[in-house]
């Protein structure tokens, strides 16, 4: 952390001395934004746009993963966890002139929280029973005071663009370093720097950029050939393929900045009603199943070969670049068939020549679904497929479109064992709340359990709520570290691969510094500038 | 004449070192070599390996078989479908007629690709990749039927006005026996020519499934699953040896074709 912290002081230092104001920054989006309005957004296009026009009260950096103030000059996190209070900045103007004071953090809290916008973002503050007030103490002192503890409480504030409640502009006054100066829907959004932004860079206000083009561009080939001609500065989210092109045209504007929060991962139907055989059923129940299929999977190969080396083995729900909340004490489960015959011997199974089966008889062969047209996960699963037909399993890999895929995983449970990819926007376990809790109906492989089916998943449910429940730090820790292990023990999923992040960056753009949190090249966009010598 | 002899030949020839994919391959099509993906075309792998270490010849030999019998075996399904529809329908009279160009008429309407997904959608999970490949092809061969006997109707009407079923009709020759006696061995070539054509038009159907990832399911190779690979440009300048199966394709369609276009009865 030390390090990073001394990276971006080096990084911005850079800047200062020799930045240059203007310009204009192109990039492609990969498709049309759904809302500007920053209290709905819902999907990444949007929050690229509301993270480049709105102004929060508190920022993650990005690259550090602290919090730092940002039109909050401080806060307080009281009654144990149940209030925080902020001290805004004072003569802080909206994109339109408009004042911004307490009572538009007030108002921001008001549209968030009314049921009748059904805002995503508003639904992250809603701890339980209740109402979220916002308690105007004084024209820049505010607080927001929830029903019960709200772990983490601070970082949802990263997500909270302030809006004016007296603009006549309403959500189109900003307090980011951008505002949006023009759109032609399906072609491009243009932005135009913020004249009032609060931000100063040598008695200048900041940004340096006038202007960022944002090209809705929904085919990554087409971005790499326009970056290729330089048509656009950066691009945020290279796949392995395309990262290897460029390697091998030994371009010098490409960058692998490590571990991201995405993952890859593997999972089984636990669900009891799920109509597919009882044997299978019994397989897919057991640990020791579970595990021998973990330690017959050679990660290091899926790694190097489908991602070209730009991926670690995958460990658990967070990877490490996740640097507070992932346990370090857990390594990947280990490529090992002798430990994976083990496990399957002492479940009685048996092999007859090549092939596996279990104590009845049956031959063990499943199925495998996954997303059509993801040339990294087929690849994954024909590697998969040869593992584990090295201990005896015939495993089938279906394709599937992806509205099919969902109607099985999510409604029908008609599939034995799925493949797919996650992404971590959030480094805080709350978010993650969904995966974990059985009675969750984003629970991958046994969603909506009245009562939890087994005693650690019970553990699971028990230790999420624990870290949900207090503002220790350290508790939350120790709470979080243990469903790692318990995930790590218990195998109901299989985390196969945590990818890397690949971004292009123009050699001419300076301060751009990869992070592995979206947004990985903007999330300092206010001191991004273009080198025109 | 000769043209045709001489794609004839050659599709034959193509067809046998395809059956005999299991001694004329150089490895199985699933065997990764995992230390050498992405290998450039060497002695010991001729068209160079994928990006798993696998074998690209005997990928393409292996999915050229499955593709080069069961595009022609549907097309004979279709061809078989749209000649018993068109004889049917021509003749059982007018309302027959209609109601079978009007399904003709809805099935060429139909997004046939979403129909596919849809129906693909419905297979079990466990059914083996052989027998995805099988439903694939069937399938095509079902909803391939329409333009076809669109094609065989308007010569079956032809035919009902020619002299030769007026003197059958005359003698008293029942509906049936007309139909398959008299109408049907004077359809066969047009029907041939309809096979021509439907069969490259099939392989096509099956790339276009296996471009989207809808095709043969892994590690089953098909020659449309192998032109994933094409899907990103600049990598065919630097190794111009996945271009392949492309030019095996476009070869074959283009023999099957010559085959038509030296075909009296094509259309």
């Amino acid at each position: 952390m030390r390090t990073a912290g001394l990276f971006l002081l080096a990084v911005l230092s850079a800047g200062h001395l020799a930045a240059q104001w203007g310009g204009e920054l192109h990039l492609c989006l990969y498709g049309e934004p759904r809302t500007f309005r920053p209290e709905l957004v819902d999907d990444e296009n949007s929050e690229t746009v509301r993270y480049l026009t709105g102004g929060v009260l508190i920022r993650v950096n990005r690259l550090t993963q602290e919090l730092q103030p940002e039109l909050a000059s401080s806060w307080k996190v009281e009654k144990n966890g149940r209030s925080i209070t902020f001290q805004l900045r004072e003569n802080v103007l909206f994109s339109d002139g408009t004042p911004f004071s307490a009572d538009d953090v007030a108002y921001t809290m008001e549209v968030l929280m009314d049921p009748a916008v059904h805002s995503p973002t508003g639904d992250a503050f809603r701890s339980g029973a209740g109402p979220v007030r916002a308690v105007v103490q004084g024209k820049f002192r505010v607080s927001i005071v929830f029903p019960e503890t709200v772990a983490g409480m601070a970082r949802l504030f990263d997500q909270v663009a302030i809006q004016s409640r007296h603009s006549a502009l309403k959500e189109q006054a900003v307090l980011g370093p951008f505002r949006i100066a023009e759109h032609k829907p399906g072609s491009y959004i243009l932005l135009a720097r913020n004249p009032n932004y609060w931000a100063m860079d040598h008695g200048r206000r900041l940004p340096y950029l006038d202007r960022v083009r944002l090209e809705i561009q929904r085919s990554r080939e087409i971005e790499l050939m326009r970056f290729r001609r330089g048509e656009i500065d950066l691009i945020s989210s290279l796949n392995p393929d395309q990262f290897e092109q460029l390697v091998g045209e030994r371009r010098t504007d490409i960058r692998d900045a490590g571990p991201t929060l995405d993952y890859e991962m593997l999972w089984f139907n636990m669900n009891p009603s799920a109509p597919i055989p009882s044997y299978r059923k019994t397989w897919f129940a057991s640990r020791n199943f579970r595990r021998a299929i973990s330690h017959a999977i050679r990660r290091d190969d899926l790694c190097r070969l489908v991602f070209h080396g730009h991926a670690q083995p995958g460990i658990g729900p967070f990877s490490p670049a996740n640097r507070f909340w992932f346990n370090q004490k857990l390594k990947p489960h280990a490529f090992d068939t002798a430990a994976a015959r083990r496990f399957l011997a002492a479940d009685g199974f048996r092999w007859e020549g090549s092939q596996l089966r279990d104590r009845d008889g049956h031959p063990v062969e499943f199925s495998v679904i996954t997303n059509a047209g993801n040339r990294a996960r087929e690849r994954e699963a024909a590697m998969i497929q040869q593992d584990l037909a090295a201990i005896g399993i015939r495993l089938n890999v279906v394709s599937l479109d992806f509205a099919s895929l969902l109607e099985r995983i999510s409604k029908s449970s008609q599939y034995e064992a799925c493949l797919l990819g996650a992404t971590n926007v959030d480094l805080d376990p709350n978010e993650q709340m969904n995966r974990w809790l059985s009675s969750s109906a984003d629970l991958p492989w046994n969603p909506n359990q009245k009562t939890p089916a087994t005693p650690w998943e019970a553990e699971i449910d028990r230790l999420m709520r624990a870290q949900a429940s207090t503002t220790d730090s350290a508790r939350r820790k120790q709470s979080f570290d243990r469903v790692q292990e318990i995930a790590w023990d218990q195998a109901p999923i299989l985390f196969l691969a945590t990818k890397d992040a690949l971004v292009g960056v123009s050699p001419a753009l300076r301060n751009a510094a990869p992070a592995v949190l979206t947004p990985r090249l903007l999330w300092n966009v206010e001191r991004l500038w273009i080198d025109r010598k | 004449m000769t043209k045709r002899r001489v794609a004839a030949v050659l599709l034959l020839l193509l067809f046998g070192v395809l059956l005999a994919a299991e001694h004329v391959a150089p490895y199985s099509y699933a065997t990764q070599f995992r230390d050498a993906p992405n290998a450039r075309p060497s002695r010991s792998f001729p068209l160079g390996t994928d990006a798993l270490g696998r074998d690209r010849l005997s990928r393409l030999i292996y999915g050229g078989r499955g593709s080069m019998l069961l595009a022609p075996a549907a097309a004979l399904l279709s061809v078989g479908m749209a000649l018993a529809i068109s004889l049917l329908a021509g003749c059982l009279g007018r309302w027959w007629e209609r109601g079978a160009m009007a399904m003709a008429d809805l099935s060429l309407s139909m997004p046939w690709l979403f129909a596919l997904l849809a129906i693909r959608a419905l297979l079990p999970l466990n059914a083996p990749p052989v027998a995805t490949m099988l439903v694939t092809f069937g399938l095509l061969g079902l909803l391939g039927w329409a333009a076809p006997s669109r094609v065989m109707l308007a010569s079956v009407k032809r035919h009902l006005q020619s002299d030769f079923v007026l003197l059958a009709r005359a003698s008293g020759c029942p509906r049936g026996r007309l139909a398959l006696v008299h109408l049907a061995p004077n359809l066969l070539p047009l029907a041939l020519a309809q096979f021509l054509v439907t069969t490259p038009v099939f392989l096509l159907a099956e790339a276009t499934l296996g471009l989207l990832g809808l095709g043969v399911p892994e590690p089953l190779p098909s020659w449309g699953g192998l032109l994933q690979e094409l899907e990103n440009l600049p990598s065919i300048a630097a190794s111009p040896w996945i271009l392949a199966p492309l030019l095996v394709l476009i070869a074959v369609v283009g023999l099957f074709h010559l085959l038509v276009s030296a075909d009296p009865y094509s259309v």
